[in-house]
């Protein structure tokens, strides 16, 4: 007799995992299985990251030459502003939470699905949406205001198509706001038996923290852009100081929501790094409610450090102490968790599969990005380098460097659980050492240019910061073959690749409890959690060669 | 202009900056080294199945080692924070005495204008080792008045006056930078900034085309846009007096009081229903769209001037 008919169940008949589970489009296309969801997002962020990324090929083939040679300065910041448009609001910002965050975290609670299913696959198809105006706004001629809209040039000077830019991302905007109340919903609600708020995995805090900032944040995000339309469109007098208006008070509503989106953006990644940090290590994850309030203090400060990108807008001297002074505090709880992502690699037993590689690259960069984000905080060197590639290079070596790495390292970390599938892990190490390499390549050089004084947005450039810009895009065709890499060789796994086992990479986690793929209602029996996360050893000893405890989610066939 | 690696420091606020900003070199420096230091460090140490101890955790790595470096770390951005704002505090405000010149900045060019009128278009050139103090508005969006050498930026509104000041310490030529995406040509709107000797300035000044000073050319605004029929005390309107009116406190109609700067002037002129002035009746006339930014700006020299000779008197 088997255990489970020693347990006194019945013995299931087979039955097909998601991914077989309906073949039909309209099984895809009407989906409620937040799996599916996050299929489905996977494939549109993926479209729109290398729509966005071809922008920035052509914004970087341009910089060869001081002078330009292959663009006009209008086709030129058309491209800049559509490449920050897609990259922000079309691929960062739903990329972690949206894909591995869907797919996960009602696995990770031992939850059968999101709280609001079908909200969830709405604000897909609101994403879907928000996509077409703006790729619309680029076929129909462009948007020249970059991604941040400054007033009075979107509302009042340009030209370009700037309504159906501000729509698309006004509407994305509600699918962020939809995806933040479905994730808080399900983390509240649905948490298998005995998953205490203190047992929850590091990454469902941190969706949880970034949820909290989007359906906060977002909605001034919405006002915003509503403000530039009535203006542009309706003819409001709002950021017009000819008619009483005041120019700067987009610039405190933009940031309001874009500062905390910068949140939005990492603190999913820094949930991903802390998965795979432990597992890799065989260890308990250092400091683990440390981390939890590190998270939340993120999330919490950074809605009051906005006015640190308006050092130079004429703001009173007091505001900006005060922001500076805020700034400073938030980078207090980012060092913290980079301290203890350190210290969770001491007495391990570290290996070095490309998901850690990934998330050892992250760590690294976003340490690199973090300290350069001190010089900003400080008054007198910000007002020398803001508006200049040195923010550049900065918010670059966060967003990209840190949000993008820790997404690959989730892709690899995950793949063989989302697909069933194992990839050829020599060619995946070999793309996150040349990422890795092609980004310090890429935007190294840029914190020289930017401390020697080239602005950001410069079609054209004096002649001395050459070397730079052509170090940096030449950096970029590396880092441009290391993205394309895993497109390739993922790709390949799925048709090629060889059966992934239910929990490849021994780690701990509710999710790796089921099967790789998982059925469609993730677990066929309830699972009881008895024990915290991270159980790679026990308390007080360091790490272990043995396969660590797993949750108490007996396995049925 | 500069060297690979090295940027002039031609300014005095210059070397405040690059010191704050090399000490944070530093200390970002020596934070990188121990961070990738210990992960290279335990990578090799803890690799797995190398030979190096594990067993049960040093009692050291507690709760209190946690609190030490949160404590740490929060001691040294506080140091940081004060340091680069005491810094930045002490250079606030422009010295008195400083050299006033207003900038107007507009698609995609900079105008500039010395005290004494003289105009230049992309171009600024001022005296070695005195203060200067710009004075500096937009006619259309949102520019930044950039100087890498000097270390100084200033965004440029339209609708409002900026300032910002600095004091060169080096002769040369400098560019002068617009930050702030502005459109089409943000990246052509480039000058520069020529650094004389004193008495070198007071010669090249005195060669420029004669212009009105903004305070004469305001003068003569005055009478031909028709503000004198209702604010010359010959008038038979009744409209505020404007002599010895800048920098005065001034009591409005509905019971605040406010302070006759330039903003006040310049809604005065653009939005005259906003701030009445108690006692008189909201009659005048909105000149929005009738004056430009450089008349507005010459109207408000003319009207400062005219509390510098009443004190004279």
């Amino acid at each position: 007799m088997t255990d489970a008919l020693l347990a006194g169940e019945l013995p299931l008949p087979p039955r097909p995992d998601y991914l077989r589970h309906g073949s039909t489009i309209s099984s895809w296309l009407a989906t409620t299985d937040h799996k599916r969801i996050a299929i489905l997002y996977a494939i549109t962020i993926t479209f729109f990251f290398f729509l966005g990324g071809a922008a920035i090929t052509a914004v970087r083939l341009e910089l060869f030459q001081p002078n330009g040679w292959l663009l006009t300065s209008d086709t030129y910041n058309k491209l800049f502003s559509f490449h920050g448009i897609i990259m922000v609001w079309f691929f960062l910002v739903p990329s972690i939470p949206n894909t591995l965050g869907n797919f996960l975290l009602p696995l990770m609670i031992g939850a059968p699905d999101v709280a609001f299913p079908r909200l969830n696959l709405f604000s897909w198809y609101l994403t879907v949406a928000a996509g077409a105006f703006t790729v619309y706004a680029l076929v129909a001629g462009g948007v020249d205001t970059g991604w941040t809209f400054y007033t009075p040039y979107s509302s009042m000077f340009s030209n370009t198509h700037v309504f159906a830019a501000a729509a698309g991302v006004f509407v994305v905007g509600f699918a962020s706001i939809a995806t933040g109340v479905n994730f808080i919903a399900t983390t509240h609600m649905l948490r298998a038996p005995g998953m205490t708020w203190f047992r929850l995995p590091l990454f469902v805090w941190a969706i949880y923290a970034t949820s909290l900032i989007m359906v906060l944040a977002t909605p001034v995000l919405a006002i915003s852009l509503l403000l530039v339309i009535a203006e542009r469109v309706l003819g409001l007098p709002i950021f017009d100081p000819a008619r009483g208006g005041d120019p700067i008070l987009f610039q405190h509503l933009f940031w309001f929501y874009s500062h905390p989106a910068v949140y939005i953006m990492v603190l999913p990644a820094m949930g991903v790094v802390s998965e795979i940090i432990p597992c890799f290590a065989r260890r308990r994850i250092f400091g683990y409610d440390f981390m939890v309030y590190a998270m939340l203090a993120i999330a919490g400060v950074g809605f009051f450090v906005w006015g640190h990108h308006m050092f130079v807008s004429g703001q009173s001297a007091l505001a900006s102490l005060v922001f500076s002074f805020l700034s400073f505090i938030i980078a207090v709880p980012s060092a913290i968790k980079v301290f203890n992502w350190t210290a969770s690699l001491y007495r391990g037993q570290i290996s070095f599969e490309s998901p850690m590689l990934y998330a050892l690259g992250f760590v690294g960069l976003f340490t690199t990005g973090g300290l350069s984000g001190l010089f900003l905080a400080s008054i007198p060197v910000d007002i020398h380098v803001t508006d200049t590639y040195f923010v550049v290079a900065h918010f670059h070596y966060i967003m990209v460097g840190g949000s993008v790495s820790a997404f690959f390292a989730g892709l690899h970390f995950w793949w063989p659980k989302v697909t069933g599938k194992l990839y050829p892990e020599s060619w995946a190490k070999f793309a996150a050492i040349l990422m890795y390499a092609g980004f310090n390549m890429t935007f190294l050089p840029q914190f020289f240019a930017g401390y020697l004084g080239m602005p950001r947005r410069y079609h054209t450039y004096p002649a001395e910061f050459q070397i730079y810009n052509v170090m940096s895009s030449a950096g970029a065709a590396v880092l441009a073959i290391a993205y394309l890499l895993p497109l390739g060789y993922l790709t390949w796994s799925l048709f090629y690749g060889g059966k992934a086992a239910k929990n490849p990479w021994g780690a701990t986690g509710l999710e790796w409890t089921t099967g790789s793929p998982p059925p469609p209602k993730n677990f066929d029996r309830q699972p009881r959690v008895d024990r915290g996360p991270y159980d790679y050893h026990a308390e007080g000893m360091s790490a272990g060669t043995d396969p660590p405890e797993m949750q108490n989610a007996r396995e049925t066939r | 202009m500069n060297s690979l690696f090295r940027l002039p420091e031609a300014s005095t606020h210059a070397a405040t900056v690059d010191h704050i900003f090399y000490l944070l070199l530093v200390l970002s420096g020596a934070t990188v080294v121990l961070v990738f230091g210990l992960i290279l460090l335990f990578a090799v140490r803890y690799r797995r199945g190398s030979a190096a101890k594990r067993g049960p955790m040093p009692e050291i790595l507690s709760r209190e080692f946690e609190i030490g470096w949160t404590v740490a770390t929060l001691l040294t951005f506080a140091f940081l924070f004060w340091w680069a704002s005491s810094a930045d505090l002490s250079s606030l405000a422009a010295p008195p005495g400083a050299l006033e010149i207003h900038v107007v900045a507009k698609q995609w060019m900079w105008k500039t204008q010395h005290s004494n009128g003289a105009r230049e278009i992309n171009a600024l050139h001022v005296p070695l080792d005195k203060p200067v103090h710009l004075l500096m508005s937009s006619q259309d969006v949102i520019h930044s008045f950039f100087v890498p050498a000097f270390r100084v930026k200033k965004d440029v509104l339209p609708g409002r006056d900026t300032d910002l000041w600095f004091q060169a310490s080096k002769t040369g030529t400098f560019p002068l930078l617009c930050a702030e995406y502005c459109g089409t040509n943000h990246s052509m709107m480039r000058g520069k900034i020529v650094v004389m000797r004193q008495d070198d300035y007071a010669k090249w000044l005195v060669q420029q085309p004669e212009g009105d000073d903004l305070a004469h050319e305001g003068a003569r605004l005055f009478v031909s846009r028709g503000c004198s029929g209702c604010h010359a005390g010959s008038s038979n309107v009744h409209a505020p007096r404007l002599a010895g009116l800048y920098g005065r406190a001034v009591q409005l109609a509905d019971g605040r009081t406010v302070s006759a700067d330039d903003a006040y002037i310049r809604d005065s002129i653009l939005q005259p229903k906003r701030d009445v002035v108690a006692g008189f009746e909201p009659i005048m006339p909105s000149f929005k769209g009738l004056l430009d930014d450089g008349e507005i700006q010459s109207l408000t020299a003319y009207i400062r001037s005219l509390r510098e000779e009443q004190q004279n008197d």
